[in-house]
C-alpha cells in the first residue's frame, strides 16, 4: 500500500513532468494577471525548443501589450512599428530565407493600422508564421475599441457599446486572409482550458513546420482574454469570452492546404 | 456664462473642440493622449452640436479623413502623439499644398522611434520646419497650461480658416495628463455655411471646386509656391505670440516654451534669490517664431539659455535671432526625462555666467 | 491500479493570483493563499495536496509559468 507517500517522495527530479521552458528569459512577464499572452508566449517558445530551431529563429514584436515580447523570449527579435511587423518580417525572411521568422501581434496592430501589411504579406505567401492574439480591444493604451471589438461591447472609445451602424462590424481578418492563395494554414485557437492549450500548441507547431517545408504563410489566431480592458476577473473573462467571442470567432482550422 | 472646471489638458482639448463648433474629429489611440478621443466618445457631441467623432484604423487614415472633411470647408481636427504625428506628415504636406484649414494636436512623447510615453519637446523641428515634403509651414502654437490647451483650440481653428493652412498645437504628455483649473468659453454654434472654395457639390451656378495639391506645370507650381510664401510672410508679420516674464531688468534669459517654461519660472525665482537677474521669454507661437522680440532682448542681456526637453532644436532659431551678439547655449533632459528648476539654474551658471 | 500521486511547486513570488489554475484543476487541489507575495498577490498553493494527480492542467493554463509539476509513476506491485 502506498499510504505514506510524502510530498518529498513525489517532488523528485525523476518525477518531473512539466517545467518552464528554458527559452524564457529571467524577466518576469509584465502582463496583467490571467492574461493569455503569457500562455501564448510559452507555447511559441516550447515549439521552438521542441523543434530545436530557437537559434535559427527571428521574432518580430508589435506595438501593443506584447511590445515587450523580446524581453521575455530568449531569442533574437526585432520590435516593429505599429502594424508593420509583417513587413519587417518580410524584410527578414527575404534576406534570411533559411531562418524561421514569426510575427507576434495583437488585433489593433494586425487588423487596424497593419491591415495592409497583413494582407500583402499573406497575399505574397511569405514563408513566415503570424501569431495573432485577438482580445477584441487595445490593451496597452488603456482599453480602446479595436476592429475586433464585438457589437455592443463596451470600450473606452465606445463607452456605450460598439455601434455597428457608425463603427462597422467586427473585422474577421482571419477569414479574410484565408481567401488569399498565399496562406497555407489558417487556424483559430484559444488558451483558456488545458485542452485548448494543447490544441493551440499543436497548431503553432504545425505553423512552424510549414515554414520548414516552405508551404507559404501560416496564420494562427488565438482568441484571448483582456481582463483589465474588459474590466472583469480572469476567470470571468474566460467565461465571457466563451459565451461572446467564440460565437463570433469560431475556433478551429479555417484552411490547411 | 463662462464655466470653470478642473480638467486634464487632453480633456480640455476635447471639450474646447466641441465648444468652438468643430465639425469633426478623427483619431487613433496612442499614449499619452488617448483621453482626447475617449472624452469625445463619452460626451457624444453629435447630440450636443452635431459634431462627428470617429476612431480611424491608423493615423495615416485619420489625417486623410481630416483632408476630406477640410476639403468640404468643415472644421476638422485630430490629435495624436509623436509616432502618430510622424505618420501624418504626408497628409499635412497635402493639406498645406491644397491650402486646407485643419487643427492637429501633437502631445509629444520621448523619441525617436517608439520611444517612451513621458513628455518631450523633441518634435520641434518636425513641427516648425515641416516634417513632410515641400516648402510649407504649419502655424504652431505651444500651450503651457490646461487653459491654453483649451483656448488654442479655438484660436487654432480661427487661424487655420483665416489663412487656409493647417495649424498644430504642440504640447506634451505632462500638460496633456495634468489637471488644472480651466475656464471654458461659451458654445460657438457650428457654421451652417462653407467657404466658397469648399467642395460641397457643384451647383450649375458656379465653376467646379477642386481640392488638389497636384500641378503638372512647374511654372504654375512656382507661382503657387510664391503665393504660399506670401501667406507665410503675412503670418510671420501678424501672428507672432510670446510672453515675457521678469524680463525688464533681466541680465540673463531663459527661452523656453510649454512645460519647460513652467519649470523655468521656478528657476527664475531661485536665481533671483541668489541675486542673479534672470528673465523668462516664452515663445507661444513656434511658427511664426518670435525672432525680433528675442533679437531686441539680446541687446539687453548677456546670455541666453534655451531650455528644451530635447537635444536642442529651438536653440537654432534663437541663434538665428541673436546673430552671435551674445552667448546662446542649450540645456535639456530628453527621452522623456524632465529637468528640475535647480538643475536649470546650475546650467545657467556654468554654461552662460561662468562660461 | 494504485492511485497516481502528483504534486506541484509554485513560484509564489511570480504568481499573480489570477486563479486560472484553481479553476482548471480537476481535483480542486489549488486555492489562493491568504498570505500575499511581495507584489501583494494572493499566490496559489496546494490546499488539498493529496488529491493532486500531477495531470499538468494547472501548469498548462498558467499565464506566468510559475507551476512545476511532478507525478509519481505508480510502482508495479
Amino acid at each position: 500500500m502506498e499510504e505514506n507517500i510524502t510530498l518529498e517522495d513525489i517532488i523528485r527530479p525523476e518525477n518531473l513532468v512539466f517545467q518552464k521552458t528554458k527559452l524564457f528569459t529571467e524577466k518576469p512577464l509584465s502582463y496583467c494577471p490571467g492574461c493569455g499572452h503569457g500562455v501564448i508566449h510559452r507555447l511559441v517558445l516550447e515549439v521552438l525548443e521542441e523543434m530545436g530551431i530557437s537559434e535559427q529563429t527571428i521574432g518580430v514584436a508589435p506595438v501593443g501589450c506584447s511590445v515587450l515580447a523580446y524581453e521575455f523570449m530568449d531569442i533574437d527579435m526585432q520590435q516593429a512599428a505599429h502594424g508593420r511587423a509583417p513587413a519587417v518580417a518580410t524584410g527578414i525572411k527575404r534576406v534570411f530565407p533559411e531562418k524561421f521568422v514569426f510575427t507576434y501581434q495583437g488585433d489593433g496592430d494586425l487588423a487596424a493600422i497593419g491591415t495592409a501589411e497583413t494582407i500583402h504579406a499573406c497575399n505574397r505567401g511569405e514563408n513566415i508564421t503570424i501569431i495573432f492574439v485577438n482580445n477584441g480591444i487595445y490593451g496597452m493604451t488603456g482599453g480602446q475599441m479595436a476592429p475586433t471589438t464585438l457589437p455592443g461591447m463596451r470600450a473606452s472609445t465606445c463607452p456605450y457599446g460598439r455601434d455597428v451602424k457608425s463603427m462597422g462590424h467586427p473585422l474577421k481578418i482571419t477569414e479574410l486572409i484565408a481567401q488569399l492563395p498565399g496562406t497555407s494554414f489558417v487556424t483559430r485557437q484559444a488558451v483558456h482550458t488545458p485542452g485548448n492549450v494543447r490544441k493551440a500548441k499543436k497548431a503553432i507547431l504545425k505553423a512552424f513546420q510549414n515554414q520548414k517545408e516552405k508551404k507559404g504563410l501560416s496564420f494562427v489566431e488565438v482568441v484571448s482574454n483582456c481582463n483589465s480592458g474588459w474590466k472583469v476577473s480572469p476567470v470571468q473573462a474566460n467565461k465571457w469570452m466563451v459565451e461572446n467571442m467564440f460565437p463570433f470567432y469560431p475556433l478551429g482550422d479555417i484552411k490547411d492546404v | 456664462m463662462k464655466e470653470l472646471r478642473l480638467m486634464k489638458g487632453n480633456e480640455a482639448i476635447a471639450e474646447a473642440a466641441i465648444r468652438c463648433g468643430a465639425d469633426a474629429y478623427f483619431g487613433y489611440p496612442i499614449t499619452p493622449q488617448s483621453e482626447v478621443m475617449e472624452y469625445l466618445m463619452a460626451e457624444r457631441p453629435e447630440q450636443r452640436t452635431g459634431m462627428v467623432v470617429l476612431q480611424a484604423e491608423s493615423e495615416v487614415a485619420s489625417i486623410n479623413m481630416i483632408y476630406g472633411a477640410a476639403g468640404c470647408g468643415k472644421k476638422a481636427m485630430t490629435s495624436s502623439s509623436s509616432p502618430g504625428i510622424s505618420l501624418m506628415q504626408e497628409g499635412l504636406s497635402y493639406i498645406a499644398g491644397a491650402e486646407l484649414p485643419c487643427l492637429v494636436v501633437n502631445v509629444v512623447r520621448g523619441g525617436p522611434g517608439l520611444g517612451t510615453i513621458q513628455p518631450s519637446q523633441a518634435d520641434y523641428f518636425q513641427a516648425t520646419k515641416g516634417g513632410g515634403h515641400g516648402d510649407y509651414h504649419l502655424i504652431v502654437l505651444a500651450p503651457a497650461s490646461v487653459q491654453e490647451m483649451c483656448d488654442f483650440v479655438k484660436d487654432g481653428f480661427d487661424l487655420a480658416f483665416q489663412y487656409r493652412n493647417p495649424v498644430m498645437i504642440l504640447t506634451d504628455g505632462a500638460i496633456g495628463q495634468m489637471m488644472e483649473k480651466v475656464e471654458l468659453f461659451e458654445q460657438i454654434p457650428r457654421s451652417e455655411t462653407q467657404p466658397e472654395w469648399a467642395c460641397v457639390g457643384k451647383p450649375a451656378t458656379r465653376g467646379r471646386s477642386i481640392i488638389t495639391s497636384l500641378e503638372l506645370d512647374p511654372n504654375r507650381q512656382e507661382q503657387f509656391n510664391l503665393k504660399l510664401q506670401k501667406k507665410y510672410r503675412e503670418i510671420e508679420a501678424k501672428e507672432v505670440r510670446y510672453e515675457k516674464i521678469q524680463c525688464d531688468d533681466a541680465e540673463y534669459l531663459f527661452v523656453a516654451y510649454g512645460t519647460s517654461s513652467r519649470i523655468c519660472q521656478k528657476s527664475v525665482q531661485l536665481a533671483r534669490e541668489k541675486g542673479i537677474k534672470v528673465g523668462l521669454f516664452r515663445p507661444i507661437s513656434l511658427y511664426p517664431f518670435p525672432y525680433e522680440a528675442i533679437e531686441s532682448l539680446s541687446k539687453q542681456v548677456k546670455g541666453i539659455l534655451s531650455v528644451e526637453m530635447s537635444a536642442g532644436q529651438m536653440i537654432e532659431d534663437i541663434r538665428l535671432a541673436v546673430h552671435d551678439r551674445i552667448k546662446v547655449q542649450h540645456y535639456g533632459r530628453f527621452g522623456g526625462m524632465m529637468p528640475v528648476p535647480s538643475e536649470i539654474l546650475q546650467q545657467l551658471e556654468t554654461q552662460i555666467i561662468g562660461g | 491500479m494504485a492511485k497516481i500521486r502528483g504534486a506541484v511547486v509554485i513560484n509564489t513570488e511570480r504568481c499573480k493570483g489570477c486563479e486560472l489554475c484553481s479553476v482548471a484543476c480537476p481535483q480542486k487541489v489549488l486555492s489562493m493563499n491568504e498570505n500575499v507575495n511581495s507584489k501583494g498577490y494572493h499566490f496559489a498553493y496546494m490546499a488539498v495536496p493529496d488529491s493532486c494527480t500531477g495531470c499538468e492542467s494547472c501548469a498548462l493554463v498558467c499565464p506566468d509559468t510559475v507551476i512545476t509539476v511532478y507525478r509519481m509513476k505508480p510502482k508495479k506491485d
